[in-house]
């Protein structure tokens, strides 16, 4: 049984390792993978999967 | 009440206010903009039961649309696709805070670049040349000589998108190292902080060391009246020291309307998200009374 509080665990799409994400990780966030520094988005939660986040675009900010 | 956000990233400032919000019960909606469709009518997007959508796209055109649209459908969002579009876009947001009597950089827009080099020469070195849409300090170029100017001139003109060819030059304000960014709420500010660099650009996102700052009487009524000249909402309001630290006269650069607020929330001793969610509940509340006022005398 999981908790609130346990770490999510995921498979880094780019090196097929297991890395661990924030309790609290939500869909669309992005995580820096912990094995290569590569943005990776969360795009569900269950199951979890992991994508290579998109490269940055011009008209993005605030 | 029950909250849409609209996103494409959850950024930490995202995770602080959907955090806020469900903490304080409410039904969080998450509309990933990327998803949906908009039609001329209806979208695919889940909008119907919602009391209030809050615009939090990281991309600026996504942005523009996507309330634009909720708008047309009578779904109340935040902030409107008018405040938007003025803030969204440099020229527009100078030419309203200029309209508004508000102090602002001199600044001159050209489309070719030899009317460019003339506006450019006629401010004087150094000037600065910004893209008209763009953001965290971006491709913004301080101009220090007429040989810095025709290489940038020239590759803006050859190589950029058509909005790089809408050239946006504005006079160098000589700021003291740091300048003021404040957040605020249809023109209640929440908090402020500087941000401060040896380099010229301050931005958070450029590195700029934030600290909180308290706005005098001054900084307080352009706030206000910034907020109020590009259409009112959630707002982060620019300013400049102008004659150095403390010299209390101040220039508004701009005014950002999908603002971040994590650095401010880190720099200042206010709770940022739970002032926005405060603020999102009376603007949810608001719309409620404006339609059941509607359906009275409909």
């Amino acid at each position: 049984m999981t908790s609130d509080t346990d770490p999510v665990l995921a498979e880094d799409p780019i090196t097929g390792e297991e890395i661990e994400l924030p309790a609290d990780v939500e869909v669309g966030e992005i995580i820096d993978s912990p094995v290569t520094g590569t943005e990776l988005e969360v795009i569900s939660l269950d199951p979890v999967v992991l994508e290579e986040a998109p490269e940055l675009e011009e008209d993005w900010g605030e | 009440m029950q909250i849409g956000i609209l996103y494409s990233r959850i950024r930490k400032d995202e995770k602080l206010l959907l955090g806020e919000l469900r903490e304080r019960g409410h039904e969080v909606e998450k509309i990933d903009v990327r998803k949906e469709r908009f039609g001329l009518e209806s979208t695919t997007a889940n909008v119907d039961d919602l009391d209030l959508v809050v615009d939090r796209c990281l991309s600026t055109s996504r942005s523009l649309y996507a309330t634009r649209f909720l708008d047309s459908y009578g779904v109340p969002v935040v902030n409107t696709p008018e405040t938007g579009d003025v803030c969204a876009d440099k020229a527009k947001n100078s030419l309203a805070l200029a309209q508004a009597d508000i102090p602002t950089p001199a600044t001159e827009v050209a489309f070719t670049k030899e009317a460019a080099m003339e506006a450019i020469e006629a401010f004087g070195y150094p000037c600065v040349l910004k893209p008209v849409v763009g953001s965290w300090g971006r491709l913004m170029a301080k101009i220090d000589s007429r040989n810095a100017a025709e290489a940038i001139l020239e590759h803006k003109e050859t190589l950029g998108h058509y909005e790089h060819k809408v050239f946006y030059v504005q006079e160098f304000v000589d700021k003291p190292g740091r300048d003021i960014r404040a957040l605020a709420v249809d023109g209640e500010p929440v908090a402020a902080m500087t941000r401060s660099s040896d380099h010229w650009l301050t931005n958070a996102a450029k590195g700029g060391e934030t600290k909180s700052f308290d706005l005098d009487e001054a900084a307080l009524d352009l706030v206000e009246r910034a907020s109020e000249a590009v259409g009112g909402g959630l707002l982060g309001v620019d300013l400049m020291e102008v004659g150095g630290t403390g010299s209390g006269e101040y220039t508004v650069h701009e005014v950002n309307h999908t603002v971040e607020f994590k650095a401010l929330d880190a720099a200042s001793d206010v709770d940022v998200p739970a002032k926005v969610v405060d603020w999102l509940e009376t603007k949810a509340a608001d719309a409620a009374d404006r339609e059941n006022g509607e359906e009275v005398t409909a």
